[in-house]
């Protein structure tokens, strides 16, 4: 192939287009001019999106990959426009998302002379990153950007920061087109499947009497949601998400029951303390579901599905740890299980479902009270989107019940910030889950505190005209802490009384149409306005103050200790 | 499955890419859990652009094999094991020096270096160098001895070390150089061998 011409700059928008990361959500600032300067150029190609904040384009690269399955790219530039990417990077690292963030840096020689906006952002990002690089020749541009690219979505995914020098960006080379990556000498993106460990989990599944599934976001990210049916239904086992598997299986199916952990429900918190065996698929026993680990499934047999090795005994020591990909482990466990009726034992969640509905659903999502509760606001959601939309919450109590109550027919609907609980995440996540799934309906819910963190995202919105349904579950606090405030620490509500602004009139300064419901009697139509409008609409909904996320496995407790109220 | 929460010496071996920074991606994994690195020797190892990092740390079972699972989940690690002290041969160097007037008047030089194993590497007017090699207990006799006769300066290498079981890593990594796929790495056939040789 003859070479022409290229800058580091071109290169770089080459390599995003060959990736397919048509997208791309950035801020340009003095030291990646040159990458924006060449992006002028590109705009036919690739459609750029100026956020106003860099962890509001991080995030949104963070939707973006949630809803499509692709990698999120981010552009930023040196110093703090670096800095701004950590926040994200850490979230996208302990949630398993797939990004290349691109930062521009200082001309190489001056790295290490405390130049304007230097910061050395490769030794800042690395425990928040799978891998990071900085460039300073244009030469190296083209192959560690395929590095990049493949190391982000390849194995257990994950972000990817390449700080590139101005220079570099600057320089021209001899480009020979560009060649994806696929291997790396020193790196394994799956172990190897060892038949005799897939022998071991069929046997101890088949010898079951009260087998329990759990999983978490390794189905959605191994693409494996097929598979995973396929393998819960050939042997009628029941099974349990964790907050990032959710809607990997559609809410209704009937062995699907229910989330585990903290605020999950009632039955799969005290059954997995009663099952006999626990067949754990792509999730890594977070302290969130696990509870107190010396109390946890101790009976059970425990069967360790994961692509990542490191985490196979990490928290919860496996009798089995299936290494591999779950969309190849999978089958072979459906292959060797035997058919099996287990509606007995699918009974005795059915009765747990009941007793959690009358005690605890019931009055969250139908209340007695005057106030409105953020149960019902959900419900409704579900009866005007029938579980088609895509749902992005940000953190706290509105995210426990978004994600208790929400109802989700296909995949990739369920966008949060598991891991590392990120408040500010869902404005900015909910433009990007947008972008990467125009077709579909994407509503944010979020709290007042989180969403006066990222707020100025709305001007995202007014410019790019995505259209985003934002829901502000109000309920004047800081809810989820306050909450604790209450149950832990006598009620001393410290610095969790937080104001807020008009939204309505905010949304309006942004033009963005919006409307705020305080009675009952508004909300249906009020939510049913917000989705038939066309384009963005804020929607605040005033919720009762003081009301708290129930069941709960209390700090420091078995799962079986779980509390209805 | 073993539960051994006893604190001991374990020997880390990994092999790496010869990448910049590599260094301190492996250093924090062990600061992020408030591990304190014992002992640190990084070197080019018997094949090109290809480096060994022997690390010594005081550690539970269980903490070390995560550890190294983290260690071993970093892009430019090619491998990582660990060893407990009866599984390895290892030496440490350590050099001495003192003043040339102290040992000549008041030490008998040629004990000294027939005790201990020892050689001079620099015999100066005003000083001379020593050198052992050994395990800690024995560098550290000869740092004590000299101790009274005016020892100058003291260094001590870290570990380097050498699996007894281990078949070797060399023709492994003369397989990386051939650049194989990756399917075909070899962890998996010591995976019944947990308390052997391979971590996993």
């Amino acid at each position: 192939m003859a070479t022409k011409k290229l800058t580091g700059s071109q290169a770089v928008l080459e390599a995003c287009i060959a990736e397919g990361a048509e997208t791309i959500f950035g801020y340009p600032g003095g030291a990646i001019m040159p990458i924006y300067d060449a992006l002028y150029d590109y705009n036919d190609q690739l459609t750029h999106i100026l956020v106003r904040h860099e962890q509001g384009g991080i995030h949104a690269g963070q939707g973006y990959a949630r809803t499509s399955g692709k990698v999120g790219v981010v552009f930023a530039t040196s110093g703090p426009g670096a800095t701004n990417l950590v926040t994200g990077l850490a979230d996208a690292m302990i949630d398993s998302t797939p990004l290349v963030c691109i930062t521009g840096q200082v001309f190489a020689h001056l790295l290490g002379t405390d130049a304007f906006q230097e910061t050395d952002i490769i030794n800042i990002t690395m425990p928040v990153t799978k891998w990071n690089y900085q460039v300073t020749d244009a030469t190296e541009i083209p192959g560690i950007l395929a590095k990049a690219f493949y190391l982000a979505r390849s194995g257990r995914p994950g972000p990817v920061l390449i700080d590139i020098t101005k220079n570099a960006q600057i320089q021209s080379f001899d480009y020979e087109g560009y060649t994806p990556c696929n291997h790396i000498r020193s790196y394994r993106p799956k172990p190897v499947i060892r038949k005799n460990f897939i022998d071991e989990a069929v046997e101890l599944i088949n010898n079951a009497q009260k087998p329990l599934v759990i999983f978490g976001q390794g189905v959605i990210l191994g693409k494996a949601e097929k598979e995973f049916k396929k393998f819960i239904e050939k042997s009628g086992m029941p099974a349990a998400w964790t907050i990032l598997g959710l809607s990997a299986l559609p809410t209704d199916h009937p062995q699907n029951v229910g989330m585990l952990g903290m605020h999950g429900n009632y039955g799969p918190n005290v059954l997995t303390n009663e099952c006999d065996v626990l067949i754990a698929v792509g999730m890594r026993f977070d302290d969130r579901v696990t509870g107190r680990l010396d109390k946890y499934a101790k009976q059970a047999k425990v069967i360790h599905l994961d692509i990542d090795p490191s985490e196979i005994d990490k928290n919860v020591k496996a009798h089995v740890g299936v290494w591999g990909d779950c969309k190849e482990t999978l089958p072979l466990l459906t292959l060797g299980i035997q058919q099996k009726d287990r509606s007995e034992w699918l009974k005795v969640f059915a009765d747990y479902t009941q007793k959690e509905y009358d005690q605890c659903i019931k009055e969250e999502i139908y209340p007695s009270t005057e106030e409105m509760t953020m149960g019902e606001v959900i419900r409704i959601v579900n009866e005007t989107t029938k579980g088609n939309a895509v749902v992005v919450t940000d953190v706290g109590q509105h995210q426990m019940v978004a994600c208790r109550y929400a109802k989700f027919n296909q995949t990739r609907s369920n966008v949060t910030s598991g891991g590392l609980g990120t408040m500010g995440f869902a404005l900015p996540a909910a433009i990007g889950a947008k972008f990467g799934a125009l077709d579909r309906t994407v509503i944010a819910v979020i709290g007042d505190g989180g969403i006066q963190m990222t707020i100025q995202e709305l001007g995202t919105i007014m410019q790019t005209g995505v259209d985003v349904k934002i829901m502000i579950l109000n309920n004047q606090f800081l809810g989820m802490v306050r909450q604790w405030q209450q149950l832990f620490n006598d009620k001393r509500y410290s610095f969790v009384d937080i104001q807020s602004p008009d939204y309505v009139m905010v949304a309006k300064a942004y033009g963005i149409e919006g409307s705020k419901v305080v009675h009952r009697k508004d909300l249906q139509t009020a939510i049913q306005t917000m989705l038939a409008h066309k384009g963005s609409y804020l929607l605040e909904v005033m919720v009762g103050k003081e009301n708290n996320v129930f069941p709960m496995v209390p700090q420091g407790c078995s799962v079986s200790e779980i509390r209805l109220k | 499955m073993e539960t051994n929460t006893e604190k001991q010496e374990y020997t880390i071996t990994v092999y790496t890419e010869n990448q910049v920074g590599l260094l301190n991606r492996i250093a924090i994994i062990f600061s992020r859990r408030k591990i304190n690195v014992e002992s640190l020797n990084t070197s080019p190892s018997e094949i090109a652009g290809i480096h060994r990092f022997t690390i010594v740390v005081m550690e539970s079972h269980d903490v070390v094999l995560k550890v190294v699972r983290q260690i071993e989940k970093q892009v430019e690690v090619l491998k990582a094991y660990f060893n407990t002290n009866d599984e390895i041969v290892w030496q440490e160097l350590a050099l001495y020096k003192v003043l040339s007037e102290e040992i000549t008047e008041k030490v008998k030089v040629e004990r000294l270096l027939r005790e201990y194993g020892a050689r001079a590497v620099a015999i100066r007017k005003d000083f001379i160098v020593f050198e052992t090699t050994g395990h800690r207990e024995e560098t550290n006799k000869l740092m004590k001895a000299l101790e009274p006769f005016g020892l100058v300066e003291f260094v001590r290498s870290a570990r380097v070390a050498i699996i007894k079981e281990s078949s070797g890593f060399h023709e492994k990594l003369k397989d990386f150089e051939k650049k194989q796929p990756s399917e075909e790495v070899i962890e998996n056939e010591y995976l019944g061998k947990r308390e052997a040789v391979f971590t996993m």
